[in-house]
C-alpha cells in the first residue's frame, strides 16, 4: 500500500537526517519503525503526512506519488490518513469537541458526527468525561482523545508517533490495547514510531530499525527479533544500544 | 485625610450624574461607545485577516510590514489627528464628504490609532499558538481556512486581549477626536461629538477639576463594565 | 462541535452590537435642510457659556442648528481659511483685517468688548497692584523676574500679551516666562497652581476666578484701567468665492442675529455670579466704519 523509495530529507541543506530510505508497508499491516531518539523517526511521519516535502525519492501510497499531487488532490490525499503526535496536542475545547473534528473539517451532518463520537468515546472508554476541557485531562486520558480524534476518519492509514512516550505503565498497556483493537477491528494500516522494542515486539507484523538516518534492517517482526543479520539490529534489541 | 475630600466629591458627583440619568452626560456616554465601538468594529475587520495572513503566509515585505505595525501600535495620537484633519479639511483629499467636525471623523481617527494595536496584540497570541496543535489539524483533514479557524480559536482569549486593548484605546483616546471632532455639544449640551475624555479636557479648562475626575470615574466603570461583559460572553462560548 | 457554534453565535452578537452603535453613529450627523453651522471661536467666549445663550435662541429662529469649535484665534482663523468653517468669532482685530485682506473673511461686524486683565497671586511679589499703565506693569515683572505664564498659542490673548511686551520695550527672555501652550481656562489653572502672573480676558476670568488661587493686579479699561487693555470682539462669514461649499447664509444669518438687537440685549443680559462678562458694541448709532475697514492707527498692532 505505502512504497517509499530511495528517501533523502534534512532540514539543513548540508545536513540530511534521512538518507536513502526504502522499505514498503502492506495493507491492514502494522508497522513500528524503531530506533533510538534522533534517528529520523519522527521525520518520515511528517513526510508521509506532506508537513514537509523530500530532497529525493518517492513515497507511493496505492502507487500515487504524494509529491506530484495538486493542491486540491493533497487534500484528499491528507484526508486518507490521520496522525497522532507524540504530544496529544488537543484542541482548547471540550473532548466531544475534539474527537467531533476531522468530521467537522468534512462536513459531516451533525447526527452522523453526534452517533460517530458516542461511538469513539466508546471505543476509548471516556463516555463520562465528554463534556470536559481537554486542558484538564490526564496525560494518558488526553493520548487516547488524541486516538480518537484521528479514527473518528475511518482513515485508511493511521500514524503514530510514539504513542506511549512518558505514560504509567498502565496506560501504555490500554494505549497498547487500543491500537491493536484499531488496527485488528477497523481494519486500518497503522505506521507508529517507538524507541520501546519490546512495544514493537507486542503489537507490530513488521518492524523496521532505523539508525543515524538509514533503515538499517526491515521485515517480518518475528524474523527481526529472532534472526536480525545487521549487527546494529542486535545491539539494540539486546539493549547494548542506549536509546 | 482632608486633602483626600476631592476622592468623595467626584465620586459623589459621579454617582448622582448617574443617577439622575443627566440628558448631556447620558449623550456623552452614548457618543463615546458608539465612535469606540464602531472604530473597534472596523479597526478588527482590519486586523483579523492581515494579523491571519502575516502569520501563516510568507511573502516579500512580511517582515517590513510587521515593522510597521510595531511602530504604527506606538502611533501618538495626534499625529493621527493632524493626518486625519489634514484629509478630511474641505480643500483636503476627501473634503468633498463634508466629514470634519462629524463622529465619522472621529471614527476614522480611532480606526487608525487603533488597528496596528489590535493587528500587533492578534499577531503575538496567533503566535503564540502550539506548532503542534496547528499541524494537528491538518492531519486530521483540516485545509488552509479550517486550520486558520483552528489557530483563531486556540488563541480566542489572546484575541479577546486584543480586542478590549483596542476598544481601550479608543474610549480613553483624547487628542485626534479633539482635533477632528470639535468636541461639540449642542446648545442644550447634547453631544455630537463630545466624548467623555474630551468633555474631561473640557472641564479641567473651567478649572472644574472634580467634574472632570467624576468624568473619568464614569469613563473607568465604563471601561471595566465593557471587560467583564465580555470575559463573561468568553465563558459562556468556552463552556 | 456545540462550542464553535456558540463562539460563532457571540461573533455574531457582539459584531451586530457594534454595527447598530457604528450605523447610528454615522447616521448622527443628519442635518436640516439649510444644514448645520459652524462656528469657530475662542475658547474665552466658549467656556464663558455666552454661546449656550446665544445659541438656542438662533436655533429656534432659524431652524439650523450650530457646532461650535472653541480653539484659540490663530487656530480659529485657519480653519476658516481652509473652510472647515462657516464663520468666526475672535478677538484680534489686525489678525482679523489680515484675515480680511487676503479675502478668506468678508462681511466684518464689531460684536461686543470686555478688557483683558492682569492678574496674579495676592502677595503682589512684583508690587504692581493698581497699576494704570500696563507697560509700567510689565517692567516691573520683568525687572523682578517674577514668574509670568504666557499663552503661546497664537490666541487673541496671546497675540495682546505680546504686542503690550513690545510697547513696555521687553523681549521677555528667561525662566520667569514660560508658554503654557493652552487655552485661556488651562492657562488661568496652571498659572494658579504655580503662583504665577497671566493676562486674562474678563469674561474668563469671571467665569473662573472662584476656583483659582489669583487676584486682580491690574485693572483694563472697564475698571478704569489702561485703554491698551481693551479686548473687542468681531465676528465674520467665510467668503463663499472662495469656499463656495460654505453655509454663507446661514453664517450671514448668525452675523445678523448676533448683532442684532435681541442677540445684544442678550449679550448684555448674560451675567456670572452677577456681573456682566461682555459689552454690546454691535449697535451703533453712528456710521463706525472702523468695523469694516482695517484701522492703522488703533495703537493695538501686533505683529509677534
Amino acid at each position: 500500500m505505502i512504497t517509499v523509495e530511495d528517501l533523502y530529507f534534512g532540514y539543513q541543506a548540508d545536513r540530511p537526517i534521512l538518507a536513502g530510505i526504502n522499505f514498503s508497508v502492506a495493507r491492514g499491516d502494522l508497522f513500528a519503525l524503531m530506533g533510538p531518539s534522533g534517528s529520523g523517526k519522527t521525520t518520515i511521519l511528517r513526510l508521509f503526512n506532506l508537513f514537509i516535502t523530500p530532497w529525493h525519492g518517492r513515497i507511493l501510497l496505492d502507487k500515487v506519488d504524494l509529491q506530484r499531487l495538486t493542491g486540491k488532490e493533497r487534500l484528499g490525499m491528507q484526508r486518507r490518513m490521520a496522525m497522532v503526535f507524540e504530544a496529544p496536542a488537543l484542541f482548547n475545547t471540550s473532548v466531544a469537541a475534539n474527537i467531533a473534528y476531522g468530521l467537522k473539517v468534512r462536513h459531516e451532518k451533525r447526527a452522523t458526527i453526534n452517533n460517530a463520537v458516542q461511538e469513539m468515546l466508546a471505543l476509548i472508554g471516556l463516555q463520562k468525561i465528554a463534556r470536559k476541557s481537554s486542558s484538564l485531562l490526564s496525560r494518558g486520558e488526553a493520548q487516547r482523545v488524541a486516538i480518537a480524534r484521528a479514527m473518528i476518519v475511518r482513515p485508511e492509514i493511521l500514524f503514530l508517533d510514539e504513542p506511549t512516550a512518558n505514560l504509567d505503565p498502565h496506560n501504555v498497556s490500554r494505549i497498547e490495547e487500543l491500537i491493536r483493537t484499531v488496527n485488528e477491528q477497523f481494519g486500518t494500516t497503522i505506521v507508529m514510531t517507538t524507541h520501546n522494542m519490546g512495544q514493537a515486539r507486542r503489537l507490530a507484523t513488521t518492524v523496521g530499525f532505523l539508525y543515524d538516518g538509514q533503515l538499517v534492517e526491515w521485515g517480518d517482526t518475528k524474523t527481526i527479533f529472532t534472526a536480525a543479520v545487521d549487527e546494529r539490529t542486535t545491539a539494540f534489541i539486546s539493549g547494548d544500544l542506549v536509546c | 485625610m482632608e486633602s483626600f475630600h476631592f476622592l468623595w466629591v467626584s465620586l459623589t458627583q459621579a454617582v448622582s450624574l448617574l443617577l439622575r440619568l443627566d440628558p448631556p452626560l447620558i449623550s456623552i456616554i452614548d457618543v463615546s461607545l458608539r465612535v469606540a465601538f464602531t472604530a473597534l468594529l472596523i479597526g478588527s475587520a482590519i486586523a483579523i485577516p492581515i494579523a491571519v495572513l502575516l502569520t501563516s503566509k510568507n511573502f516579500p515585505g512580511r517582515q517590513f510590514l510587521r515593522m510597521l505595525i510595531n511602530v504604527g501600535m506606538g502611533l501618538p495620537s495626534v499625529i493621527a489627528g493632524v493626518v486625519v484633519l489634514l484629509l478630511l479639511t474641505a480643500r483636503g483629499p476627501f473634503g468633498a464628504f463634508n466629514l470634519l467636525w462629524t463622529p465619522t471623523a472621529m471614527v476614522i481617527s480611532q480606526t487608525v490609532l487603533i488597528t496596528p494595536l489590535i493587528t500587533g496584540v492578534m499577531i503575538s497570541s496567533l503566535l503564540g499558538v502550539d506548532q503542534r496543535v496547528k499541524d494537528a489539524a491538518v492531519s486530521l483533514g483540516a485545509n488552509r481556512a479550517q486550520r486558520a479557524l483552528v489557530i483563531l480559536r486556540e488563541a480566542h482569549y489572546g484575541m479577546l486581549t486584543a480586542l478590549m486593548a483596542g476598544f481601550g484605546r479608543a474610549i480613553a483616546e483624547v487628542g485626534s477626536v479633539i482635533m477632528v471632532g470639535g468636541n461639540i455639544a449642542w446648545a442644550d449640551g447634547i453631544s455630537h461629538t463630545r466624548t467623555l475624555t474630551t468633555a474631561m479636557i473640557l472641564e479641567v479648562r473651567r478649572g472644574n477639576f472634580e467634574q472632570a475626575l467624576a468624568l473619568g470615574i464614569i469613563l473607568l466603570t465604563l471601561v471595566l463594565v465593557v471587560n467583564w461583559i465580555a470575559i463573561w460572553l468568553q465563558r459562556r462560548a468556552g463552556r | 462541535m456545540i462550542d464553535r457554534s456558540k463562539l460563532t453565535v457571540m461573533l455574531v452578537v457582539v459584531f451586530c452590537t457594534a454595527l447598530m452603535f457604528g450605523v447610528t453613529a454615522i447616521g448622527g450627523a443628519a442635518s436640516g435642510p439649510l444644514g448645520n453651522l459652524v462656528l469657530a471661536t475662542t475658547t474665552s467666549t466658549y467656556d464663558s457659556g455666552l454661546l449656550h445663550i446665544l445659541n438656542p435662541v438662533f436655533t429656534d429662529l432659524f431652524g439650523v442648528r450650530v457646532k461650535v469649535i472653541s480653539v484659540g484665534t490663530g487656530a480659529a482663523l485657519e480653519l476658516g481659511r481652509r473652510g472647515d468653517v462657516d464663520l468666526v468669532l475672535v478677538h484680534a482685530r489686525t489678525a482679523e483685517d489680515r484675515f480680511m485682506e487676503e479675502g478668506y473673511g468678508i462681511n466684518r461686524r464689531d460684536v461686543m468688548f470686555n478688557d483683558f486683565i492682569i492678574v496674579g497671586p495676592a502677595d503682589d511679589p512684583a508690587m504692581i497692584y493698581g497699576m494704570l499703565n500696563v507697560t509700567d506693569a510689565l517692567q516691573q515683572i520683568a525687572m523682578h523676574e517674577v514668574l509670568f505664564l504666557s499663552r503661546g498659542d497664537r490666541s487673541g490673548t496671546h497675540i495682546r500679551e505680546r504686542f503690550l511686551w513690545a510697547e513696555a520695550g521687553i523681549e521677555p527672555i528667561g525662566r520667569w516666562y514660560q508658554e503654557s501652550g493652552r487655552g485661556m481656562g488651562d492657562t488661568l489653572v496652571q498659572a494658579s497652581l504655580m503662583g504665577a502672573h497671566t493676562l486674562v480676558d474678563r469674561g474668563t476670568w469671571l467665569a473662573m476666578r472662584e476656583r483659582l488661587d489669583l487676584v486682580v493686579l491690574v485693572e483694563g479699561p472697564l475698571r478704569g484701567g489702561d485703554v491698551r487693555l481693551a479686548n473687542p470682539y468681531g465676528i465674520l462669514a467665510i467668503n463663499p468665492a472662495i469656499h463656495p461649499h460654505v453655509n454663507y447664509i446661514m453664517a450671514m444669518a448668525y452675523i445678523g442675529f448676533i448683532t442684532s438687537p435681541l442677540g445684544q440685549e442678550l449679550i448684555a443680559g448674560f451675567k456670572r455670579n452677577g456681573e456682566q462678562l461682555f459689552f454690546p458694541a454691535g449697535l451703533q448709532r453712528g456710521p463706525n466704519f472702523a468695523q469694516f475697514i482695517p484701522e492703522e492707527c488703533r495703537g493695538d498692532d501686533d505683529r509677534d
